[in-house]
């Protein structure tokens, strides 16, 4: 029988939780390396056992583990994370030219086709590439020196680089997403990039048409339509039509635009899904009541999902890399809120269930869907 | 031989790891290591990290060798942070007679 493997990083460790596909009773593990921030797990959609994960701490810096029977065990693998050749400066807070510095590892994206071939997105912003399952680390230079690079600046979170989507169906095509920096692709498998930021409008840049420069949240893509891809901005929600060469806002009727993860339902491409959060200023969602809101549209019109969701006295958020989908017939949505709450809903946003309720504050939440 | 230099220019020495280190390494108490002569802080955390390749980075940077920031090296009572890391390390810690710590500052949360 078919079931799911929902993978959790948190501030405090990482947890695996597991269901069969009626996704109604759980089995946790964990925590695995427990007092170390998990950033970010994931595993490879060539083989279901084969897991990367991102631990990293402020005393011991990043450790890359792998698991090669599902989370039952793990393995320490490479963590030489040194970017190639002349490392140059971005922009500090302060506008003033400061070095790039490697801090940690924030996304892991293990090729579609292969799981040795993995990719992470770090912070100081950089694309590194493992092709021996994690066990050494190539960066890819050309995003970080592709021009822009000198001009960009961190985000309050850090200058991180946090989405990488490989498209399944443009050999060689990667989209990225730094923050504040915005969104690039490469259509060459990551030697040479270009801002894809068209139509994006943030108040904080004084030059409306700017190139880079833009708090870029989070994308996503439905696998089937790949040029398709939804933005979830600093404020704004966004969609692209054309593989990025231009974004149209979708906000619609959100009660708030300020947000970070959005997802695609697995088998609908215009079902969207965001958890508006109240500002920039105030990182929890409006009014107190946590809502999922659902686009059966591809955006502008929007639904609230509130059913198995507190709706009073939630101060929590949903960090960027906290939501995910799985792909059974009728589709599961799953996200990690701050508080320790992990909610799924078997439904497609219907309805929804704490999972497991008092974890350390959840970084990251991806679902396997397990044959 | 345990304690002093042997014929061969080794000396076994005594390495103290922070708990999150020692469960990363898979290693209960201290760790014994046979490092070659001068015994210094280098040749220490080298020999460390060759019995320990997975410790590579969480004590100094890979590339420069630099400590990290909130790892402390002690022996002997003393604070040997800011030593240079090609000073010789105390007799003792030489001898085995004392360990050499390696701490991780306090912090909460």
């Amino acid at each position: 029988m078919s079931g799911v493997r929902v993978l959790v990083g948190t501030r405090k460790g990482a947890f695996v939780l597991t269901a069969d596909g009626k996704r109604d009773r759980w089995a946790v593990s964990g925590p695995h390396f427990p007092g170390w921030e998990i950033y970010h797990v994931k595993g490879s959609p060539a083989d279901q056992d084969r897991l990367y994960a991102s631990q990293s701490s402020s005393w011991f810096g990043q450790v890359i583990q792998r698991s090669d029977d599902g989370g039952l065990t793990w393995e320490p693998v490479g963590n030489d994370f040194s970017y190639q050749g002349q490392t140059g400066t971005h922009q500090w807070y302060d506008g003033t030219p400061h070095p790039w510095e490697f801090a940690r590892v924030w996304h892991l994206e293990p090729a579609l086709d292969d799981p040795d071939v993995v990719y992470a997105g770090v912070e100081d912003a950089g694309l590194f590439r493992s092709d021996d399952g994690g066990k050494h680390w190539q960066e890819l230079p050309g995003l970080r020196g592709h021009g822009s690079g000198p001009s960009w600046q961190p985000g309050a979170g850090g200058m991180c680089l946090h989405t990488i989507l490989l498209d399944p169906a443009t050999a060689g095509r990667i989209f990225t997403a730094i923050s504040a920096a915005g969104a690039f692709r490469s259509d060459d498998a990551g030697q040479t990039w270009q801002p894809v930021n068209r139509g994006l409008r943030s108040e904080g840049i004084p030059d409306g048409d700017a190139e880079v420069g833009h708090c870029v949240h989070r994308l996503a893509m439905h696998p089937s339509r790949p040029s398709v891809l939804y933005m979830q901005k600093h404020w704004d929600v966004m969609r692209s039509d054309d593989a990025g060469e231009s974004w149209r806002e979708i906000s619609g009727d959100l009660p708030t635009d300020f947000g970070f993860p959005i997802d695609v339902h697995a088998h609908e491409p215009e079902t969207v899904y965001v958890v508006p959060i109240t500002s920039d200023s105030h990182h929890f969602p409006p009014e107190g009541k946590l809502r999922v809101y659902r686009s059966r549209t591809g955006g502008d019109e929007w639904e609230p999902l509130t059913r198995g969701l507190p709706q009073e006295h939630c101060y929590v958020n949903v960090l960027r890399d906290a939501m995910a989908v799985d792909a059974l017939d009728s589709c599961g949505i799953y996200f990690g809120t701050t508080g320790g709450q992990v909610y799924a809903s078997p439904d497609a946003g219907d309805s929804w269930t704490p999972i497991v309720r008092d974890l350390p504050a959840v970084l990251s939440v991806e679902v396997q869907t397990l044959s | 031989m345990t304690g002093d230099a042997d014929a061969a220019g080794m000396a076994l020495v005594r390495v103290a790891l922070p708990a999150h280190l020692r469960t990363l390494a898979r290693i209960g108490g201290q760790v014994e290591l046979q490092v070659a002569v001068p015994v210094t802080q280098r040749s220490v955390l080298e020999a460390l990290e060759a019995s320990y390749p997975m410790l590579r980075g969480t004590i100094r940077d890979q590339r420069t060798g630099r400590r990290r920031a909130f790892i402390r090296f002690f022996a002997c009572e003393r604070d040997l942070s800011h030593e240079q890391p090609d000073a010789p390390l105390p007799g003792a810690v030489a001898a085995g007679t004392e360990p050499y710590l390696i701490v991780g500052a306090m912090a909460g949360g």
